[in-house]
């Protein structure tokens, strides 16, 4: 390390926007050389786990034989893929992927923003710190414990829910093995865990605006429910799309281990996804190349989802996520 | 926010006020139930459903499901788990972070891509599953961390917080003779404790919930974190497919029983959450804002 020391004092080195000569440019990777050392565990690890499994996508081109590997399986073309288009199973779990996704849009979405308005007017920082703290409290449990708290309160021998339905006279219903209440359960569930967690980029973009304008909005006699509307929500726009274009962007992708906690041989017909079907057809049933055809399916739709609705919001002059 | 002391304005403080405390009960309530539920005994549990604080408290629950050494091992695991993969994942991913924020690194902004690229587009379970496989990471308890080793996300949000240190300060440790791992263990990370408190936070509430990992990667028991010996005990047992994958026999645990294993899978983290509960806003923020 002794020229890294010494170089900048003799020869001062301007900030290089284009390499004068390729000794330059070797000088200054030599002297940073300790810091691509630290740059190896991560990038090794990027290149294992992320990045060798991209190649591993080309068996959804191929049959896949464990035994015989990458190199030595034959090679099928779309097969998969057009199996996919064809298949009234596969058609079945988009439709349901498609309607969880879009409960999470309609449903969950506004949830979060409408909480941190509400926390936003509450006076007094004590109460507000007290609630954020028990709000946000349920992001930091596992959908294992999230799932099972839920399903000891619905069970059907002994849970609260039941014997509170069973007090007012109602008859009990069986919520775990009904199709038609999975899609509430786990829309109810999304929301208890993830809601207040949601409020905190709200509230941080709330507290960045100008207390001038309360003021000013309050000197033409403005009340507080229009002072939210025009003052508040108009701010935290750029915020709300910004959000909304990473869930747009996440619209196949619902999460694994939510769905298939929930998930059993009465409600299938509903509770099946993209990611349980993958794991199900894949591990379960071993059928590696066309679960991975359904899995790239699916990250392409993401990743194409994610770059038009970002040109979109760049065009009506929003700022976009990257 | 300006005080607001007309009458509609308070009558609007009052409606809001009691809106949120609904909703802040309507959070806690389950978890509340859930703990006293397994400090009581299960005739008690059964005769008396709504009790939010026992009549009668009883530690027959814990004592039943720490006479065997299954939930022993389990937490064993989970521990070991969550200790030495928060460590390894900061350890490496400030590494990243520290050389990614340092400006005048050639190819930073490939790097940085590729990264990024990782949060956009990925290989996919089955793809990750063979990689992990051929590594022979199966039934390893190394396949509960590396595989999830660095969160990209984790990592940009690390690496926007050190390019927020003073560049002078890692100068003038230049100059005095520090190398590159001098300054960030000596200078950089003590000056970025909050943002290294968040994300350990992250790491360690995501290793403790490790849940897929194992399912995909465990096929030994034995070997199994909380979080899947939890499912195992109340999510199956919950009058789910009794067919299909309990023996008929045996008979469900009791809901005291359940009650207590969650509490357990749960105590951990309840009891970290307090201490860095102030930091991890700030940090959240951090990275999502600046992404």
């Amino acid at each position: 390390m002794q020229e890294v020391t010494a170089q900048p004092r003799v020869v001062p080195e301007p900030k290089p926007k284009s390499y004068k000569s390729s000794s330059e440019l070797k000088k200054r990777l030599w002297r940073n050389k300790l810091l691509y050392v630290m740059l190896i565990p991560g990038v090794l690890y990027f290149i294992v786990f992320k990045y060798l499994p991209m190649y591993g996508l080309i068996i959804s081109f191929q049959d896949y034989k464990p035994y015989q590997g990458i190199t030595g399986s034959e090679w099928v073309g779309m097969k998969h893929f057009s199996r996919l288009f064809t298949e009234p199973d596969f058609l079945n779990i988009l439709g349901n992927t498609l309607i969880l996704f879009g409960m999470n849009i309609l449903i969950y979405f506004p949830i979060p923003i409408i909480l941190a308005l509400m926390l936003n007017e509450l006076r007094g920082t004590f109460f507000k710190r007290f609630f954020q703290t028990l709000v946000y409290l349920p992001h930091f449990m596992s959908w294992v414990i999230v799932v099972s708290i839920s399903f000891v309160m619905v069970t059907m021998d002994g849970g609260i829910i039941n014997e509170l339905l069973a007090y007012f006279g109602f008859s009990k219903i069986n919520f775990l093995l009904s199709p038609g209440w999975f899609r509430p359960m786990y829309i109810i569930q999304v929301i208890w865990r993830e809601a207040g967690w949601g409020t905190i980029i709200y509230l941080a973009s709330i507290a960045a605006i100008d207390p001038g304008l309360y003021e000013a909005s309050r000197m033409d006699g403005a009340g507080r429910l229009r002072q939210v509307w025009h003052i508040t929500l108009p701010a935290i726009r750029g915020v709300i799309i910004t959000l909304f274009i990473l869930k747009i962007g996440s619209v196949l992708d619902l999460g694994f281990e939510h769905v298939y906690l929930l998930l059993n041989s009465m409600n299938r017909e509903v509770a099946e996804i993209i990611d349980t079907y993958v794991y199900t057809a894949g591990l379960r049933q071993g059928q590696f190349s066309y679960s991975t055809a359904i899995g790239f399916f699916k990250s392409i739709v993401g990743l194409i989802m994610v770059v038009t609705v970002n040109k979109v919001s760049k065009k009506i002059g929003e700022e976009g996520v990257y | 926010m300006v005080e607001d002391r007309t009458i509609s304005g308070r009558i609007f403080s009052a409606v809001n006020f009691t809106l949120l405390a609904i909703i802040a009960l309507v959070t806690v309530l389950p978890f509340v139930h859930v703990v006293a539920g397994s400090f009581t005994t299960s005739a008690e549990l059964a005769a008396n459903k709504f009790v939010l604080i026992p009549k009668v408290w009883s530690l027959e629950a814990y004592k039943f499901i720490f006479s065997t050494n299954t939930i022993f091992r389990a937490l064993g695991v989970s521990i070991g788990v969550t200790l030495i993969g928060t460590l390894f994942s900061m350890f490496i991913t400030s590494l990243m972070a520290y050389g990614l924020s340092r400006r005048d690194l050639d190819g930073r902004r490939v790097f940085n891509f590729l990264v990024v690229f990782t949060m956009l587009f990925h290989g996919g379970m089955i793809p990750t599953f063979l990689v992990v496989k051929e590594l022979g990471l199966i039934d390893s308890y190394s396949a509960l961390i590396l595989p999830s080793a660095i969160s990209a996300f984790n990592m940009i949000i690390l690496k926007n917080f050190f390019q927020n240190i003073p560049e002078g300060l890692e100068e003038s440790a230049k100059i005095d003779g520090c190398n590159d791992f001098g300054i960030l263990f000596k200078i950089v990370l003590p000056l970025s404790l909050p943002a290294i408190a968040t994300i350990s936070l992250f790491y360690a509430v995501t290793y403790w919930n490790t849940y897929m990992s194992a399912i995909l990667y465990l096929d030994n028991s034995a070997k199994w974190p909380i979080q899947v010996l939890l499912r195992q005990i109340v999510v199956l047992a919950s009058g789910m497919d009794h067919s299909a994958t309990l023996d008929g026999s045996v008979p469900p645990p009791d809901q005291t029983i359940k009650m207590a294993v969650i509490v357990v899978a749960t105590l951990p983290i309840l009891m970290v959450y307090p201490f860095l509960q102030k930091h991890f806003a700030k940090g959240a923020m951090l990275g999502s804002m600046k992404g």
